[in-house]
């Protein structure tokens, strides 16, 4: 079965195609990287997953549910976090997960935030208030928020953006035990090509709103003939090395 | 429900845990009906003691007309700044990345709305009470129909200015504060509406609020519970709120369409 399921989705904003009649899937457990430069399309196409954005054409079944038709069912099992959308910065953290908690309707609420406290070493935390902490205590209070309800899908934007090198180490670290322990599936929006390619089972390559190509970072790395993900990335961007191929084919 | 009501609760949760940490913003709340309050009671003070028996009556009428206002002002900055709060703090992309139903946002922000009009309002009321002798309760039980016409009024006009912050952003969030003062002349709340330029009197009487202070003025003056123009406040507003939801849930459904709500603090 699968988690994501998006059929021929486009999005046009006047004269603007943001996403070009796309399609993919994402089988359930697997971690799925959205790549593309700025202006590519995933920031778009993640709002379209998350129901934030209604598409101009196509379908989007999330967990089984056609988003179009039934997205609060589909959200009550998903969840999302990005560096761009802030929590109330004067609520404290333990504050912050307990109306999110509230949101999402999340059964033992007090025994669920003493869990993410523990898992990610936010005990000291919980009674500072959001606006004070470190980037990288940011990131994990967001990771808290994001992981409140067990989602069985997480849409991660940038995940380590603005994080220093040991920091978005032990997030990309947490991250790969959680998937592996809970079994839910990622989509997850990255600059990042190591992460990336340390993380994801699948890639997506966009650019300019159409998928110009997928697959493992393993089957990307030879299909380009390259040693790293940023060398394949810089092909796709440039239209080096015959992407203009891959993505014509 | 339960789940809704508890997608609600948490909502409230969230404000009422920033006015936890913020004094500020629970002195803004009485601030200024106190404030106002405190001027036209020395100005009904004044005019009694120079006019006598006679400007005790408009005295009392003036009063009325400042605390039954700032019901319907209070209401609707209640419901205004609380989804402002959202987008200050740049959380709207969670929240609406939630569950939470549009429906259930806007139970919300009228439950702050009822919560905010009453830390504002309870105060003004006492002081008019202790300082200038001014018993609003001296309405009778009929108060709670004046009060509960003017809060809904205060939310079908916070929906519109919610609606049109949707649509244009932020840019639009001064009118938080300022539409219901344009609609003050027409609400005759310290004067009836036949005081008004005829040509404005039609526009006065499409309003509840001026309904609710023709009533509130029958009670002071001639001791007479208007119950038609109660049945027209109450009958307008079902009207206005319907319409107001309307454009609500139009400029919602736009605002996802044109990807608004991504980008809705800029």
């Amino acid at each position: 079965m699968d988690a994501i399921r998006v059929s021929h989705l486009t999005k046009r904003y006047g004269d603007v195609l943001a996403v070009d009649d796309i399609d993919f899937a994402a089988p359930v457990g697997a971690t799925l990287g959205l790549l593309g430069g700025n202006g590519a399309g995933k920031t778009t196409t993640i709002a379209m997953l998350l129901g934030l954005l209604v598409p101009t054409a196509g379908t989007i079944s999330v967990l089984g549910h056609d988003m179009a038709r039934d997205r609060f069912t589909a959200l009550a099992r998903m969840n999302f976090s990005s560096p761009y959308v802030s929590l109330p910065q004067r609520l404290t953290v333990a504050q912050n997960l307990r109306v999110y908690g509230h949101l999402y309707d999340v059964p033992r609420l007090a025994q669920r935030i003493g869990e993410l406290a523990d898992e990610l070493d936010l005990r000291e935390l919980l009674d500072r208030p959001a606006g004070q902490l470190s980037a990288g205590q940011k990131t994990r209070v967001a990771l808290a928020k994001a992981l409140i309800n067990r989602p069985e899908l997480l849409l991660l934007d940038e995940p380590t953006a603005s994080l220093d090198p040991d920091t978005g180490d032990w997030v990309r670290t947490w991250l790969e035990r959680y998937r592996a322990e809970s079994g839910c599936t990622i989509l997850l929006a990255s600059h990042n090509m190591s992460e990336v390619e340390r993380l994801c089972s699948h890639v997506l390559m966009l650019k300019r709103g159409r998928i110009v190509d997928r697959g493992s970072p393993q089957e990307l790395l030879e299909r380009y003939d390259r040693d790293d993900m940023e060398e394949v990335f810089l092909d796709i961007a440039r239209d080096r090395r015959g992407a203009q191929a891959h993505a014509n084919a | 429900m339960r789940s809704s009501a508890r997608r609600i609760w948490g909502m409230l949760y969230r404000h009422l845990a920033l006015y936890r940490h913020s004094w500020p913003r629970v002195l803004e709340l009485a601030y200024w009906p106190v404030l106002q309050m405190c001027i036209w009671g020395f100005t009904a003070r004044f005019l009694t003691a120079r006019m006598g028996s006679g400007a005790a009556l408009a005295g009392a009428t003036l009063l009325g007309g400042v605390l039954l206002w700032e019901v319907a002002l209070r209401s609707q900055m209640g419901v205004a700044i609380s989804f402002l709060e959202e987008l200050w703090s740049r959380n709207l992309g969670h929240v609406f990345v939630s569950p939470l139903r549009p429906w259930e946002l806007v139970a919300a922000l009228i439950g702050m709305s009822i919560i905010r009009m009453l830390a504002g309002v309870l105060p003004a009321i006492l002081i008019a009470w202790a300082m200038y002798a001014y018993n609003l309760f001296a309405l009778g039980p009929v108060l709670v129909l004046f009060f509960a016409n003017l809060m809904i009024m205060g939310w079908w006009v916070a929906l519109a200015v919610v609606s049109l912050i949707l649509r244009h952003g932020a840019g639009a969030e001064a009118l938080a504060w300022s539409v219901l003062f344009g609609l003050t002349p027409f609400s005759a709340v310290f004067y009836p509406v036949s005081v008004l330029p005829r040509a404005a009197q039609p526009l006065a009487w499409a309003l509840p609020s001026a309904h609710v202070f023709e009533g509130m003025r029958g009670i002071l003056l001639n001791g007479v519970v208007r119950w038609d123009h109660l049945a027209a406040a109450f009958a307008l507003n079902v009207v206005w709120l319907l319409a107001a939801a309307a454009l609500f849930a139009r400029q919602f459904h736009q605002a996802r369409v044109r990807g608004a709500l991504l980008s809705i603090g800029e």
